[in-house]
């Protein structure tokens, strides 16, 4: 069984080496990037059977002597990142196959090579092939921000990049002098020694604020909305449902095996996840364009996420996760319903747009079921998640972080209704001052219903995952049983 | 303490370019930083013993994990730079020069 997760990189990255190969063959490329995908997905899920009884699954790649072997480790948290992940990999695949982004013959390779690279970061137990799965992971994506190259990709590439590397580049300053210190990198061993070396810890420190960047939390978040805009619409999809998601990961495992422990971290993590959702929902509120709003969205609902870093009780844990499962999806679904819009009309500003529900009734919906979603209106999944993180906040006596939530909600719902009013409801307006109006490209019948059918059918199943959580909700509080105690995990990964 | 010197001097120097608006000169600017991550790499497994490793080893034999750290952020950064100058590159054809105009 343990071998099945090897699978889940390796397979992939095989798979994109390939589809390098067979550039000139695109249906074959295609059906090999949806195969690969397709059972990517099978085994994460059969992952997450295996994981769900507090289990944890490991393999030494290469069979090297302990010490110098490299650890994977699955964990429940581990799994149900990779089975949410993969999901949203291959949707965006097969929507991009209907929009005509897979055209670029490098497109589904790269896609490949980005889910390799965040799969690493989910499995691995060591913190140097973390700085690894972290560069794989962003080397695709640099490469897929820049895809299109006109001039504004070049300066949000530069940007993006630039930043990026930088990260990286203290992550790997961080991972020199933990091992300088402790004289290995494996989590379990790290996990032990760091909380009582005050060096080390301070090694860990310049690799934490890494992390942060990544996750994209304030005051590391300035890259995130100005790099994503300018990515073609499904790739800004798919990065959304993986690449912060990442850093996200990882800060849920360090807290999980030691941070929660280091004086300060909790409390510190409250003011950083209140914060990240008032800077972030600000942005929103003041965006003109749909992906603008919704990148700025990224922002604010990372600081969601890591709310229940700073409470750290079983149920708080148990919510994070619950809402990190369902908001991933709920963002993909309404990034894609932006590129469909694109794909349709030719922009997404919002000053350019307008009664699309007359003319695209399904598109409406099809948006409106996310966005209500991400605003955690009852009865969607997103209610349900964030009604359950601001109750354990309250419980936790953390007041102003459970409050800022609540209002930050609100907001949410705000720049919702922003793009609804100016893109589905009123008219559209005619030409604009230079004459111009903007105008998509045709889209066959099947090509348009899968536009509008993928991101519809995300919402519905946030909309049935509310009053049907029951069975979510148990796997979620057996993964937060699991960080709540990492003994087991650690004892697994130990070498 | 001269790999001490050397990671400031390079981070120094690094820190200078990147902050720096042409492309090439950020471009070269991560160089320099990858260097001094390499550096001290290489000084986290002790600069002392330095001896081949594995082969016939001896006490002074170095360790060889923080080389293996040292070769594969060697790979990755060489592998971002040429991505990085293939910007520049294509920065120049779609405006003329590689400097990072005030963009919105």
């Amino acid at each position: 069984m343990s071998e099945l997760l090897i699978l889940v990189l390796a397979v992939p990255l095989t798979a994109g080496a390939t589809g390098v190969l067979l550039r000139h063959r695109r249906r074959l490329q295609r059906a090999l990037a949806w195969v690969t995908l397709g059972g990517v997905v099978a085994i994460s899920l059969l992952l997450v059977g295996a994981t769900s009884d507090g289990s944890t699954l490991t393999v030494d790649v290469g069979g090297f002597p302990a010490g110098l072997a490299i650890v994977l480790g699955v964990d429940a948290l581990s799994a149900l990142l990779l089975t949410i992940g993969s999901t949203m990999t291959l949707v965006g695949v097969v929507f991009a196959a209907a929009s005509g982004e897979d055209d670029h013959p490098l497109f589904l390779p790269l896609v490949l090579l980005l889910w390799s690279g965040v799969a690493l970061a989910f499995v691995t137990a060591d913190l140097f092939n973390l700085f690894v799965a972290f560069e794989v992971m962003l080397v695709a994506s640099y490469v897929l921000l820049t895809l299109r190259g006109g001039g504004a990709q070049v300066r949000a590439g530069v940007l993006y990049v630039g930043t990026n590397l930088l990260a990286s580049t203290a992550f790997l300053l961080g991972v020199g002098l933990v091992y300088g210190r402790l004289g290995t990198v494996n989590l379990a061993a790290v996990s032990t020694a760091v909380p009582d070396d005050p060096a080390a810890l301070a090694g860990m420190g310049v690799l934490l604020v890494a992390v942060v960047a990544k996750a994209s939390l304030v005051p590391l978040h300035g890259w995130l909305p100005r790099a994503y805009v300018h990515a073609s619409p499904t790739v800004t999809a798919i990065f959304s449902a993986l690449l912060t998601k990442a850093g996200v990961y990882v800060l849920y495992r360090l807290t999980s095996t030691f941070l929660h422990d280091v004086d300060g971290f909790l409390p510190a993590m409250l003011v950083v996840a209140a914060v990240t959702m008032v800077v972030g929902v600000l942005g929103a509120v003041g965006g003109g364009d749909m992906r603008g709003i919704l990148t700025f969205h990224m922002v604010s609902q990372v600081g969601y996420l890591v709310l229940p870093l700073g409470v750290w009780t079983r149920g708080a844990v148990a919510a994070g996760l619950f809402y990190l499962l369902q908001y991933v999806a709920v963002k993909g679904a309404l990034f894609l319903s932006a590129a469909a819009v694109i794909r349709s009309e030719g922009t997404d500003r919002l000053d350019r747009l307008g009664g699309l529900l007359r003319t695209r009734p399904w598109l409406g919906v099809a948006f409106l079921l996310p966005a209500l979603a991400l605003a955690g209106i009852p009865p969607t999944s997103g209610f349900l998640g964030k009604y359950l993180l601001i109750r354990t906040a309250f419980e936790a006596q953390a007041y102003v972080a459970g409050a800022t939530a609540v209002g930050v909600s609100l907001l949410t719902l705000l720049s919702m209704i922003k793009i609804f009013n100016g893109a589905f409801w009123g008219d559209r307006p005619g030409a604009d001052a230079d004459g111009r109006a903007p105008t998509g490209t045709p889209v066959g019948t099947t090509a348009r219903r899968v536009l509008v059918g993928m991101p519809l059918g995300i919402g519905v199943a946030a909309l049935v995952l509310g009053p049907a959580a029951a069975p979510l909700l148990d796997v979620v509080g057996a993964a937060a049983d699991a960080l709540l105690d990492p003994t087991a995990y650690l004892t697994a990964v130990a070498r | 303490m001269s790999a001490a010197v050397i990671v400031g001097v390079l981070a120094a120097g690094g820190t200078y370019l990147i902050l720096q608006r042409g492309i090439v000169r950020i471009a070269l600017g991560f160089v320099l930083l990858g260097h001094a991550a390499t550096t001290l790499l290489i000084a986290a497994g002790g600069v002392g013993t330095r001896a081949v490793p594995f082969a016939g080893a001896g006490a002074d034999a170095a360790d060889p994990l923080p080389q293996a750290f040292a070769l594969t952020a060697i790979v990755i950064a060489f592998g971002i730079t040429a991505f990085l100058l293939a910007l520049a590159f294509r920065s120049r054809d779609v405006q003329g020069d590689d400097d990072l105009e005030d963009g919105r």
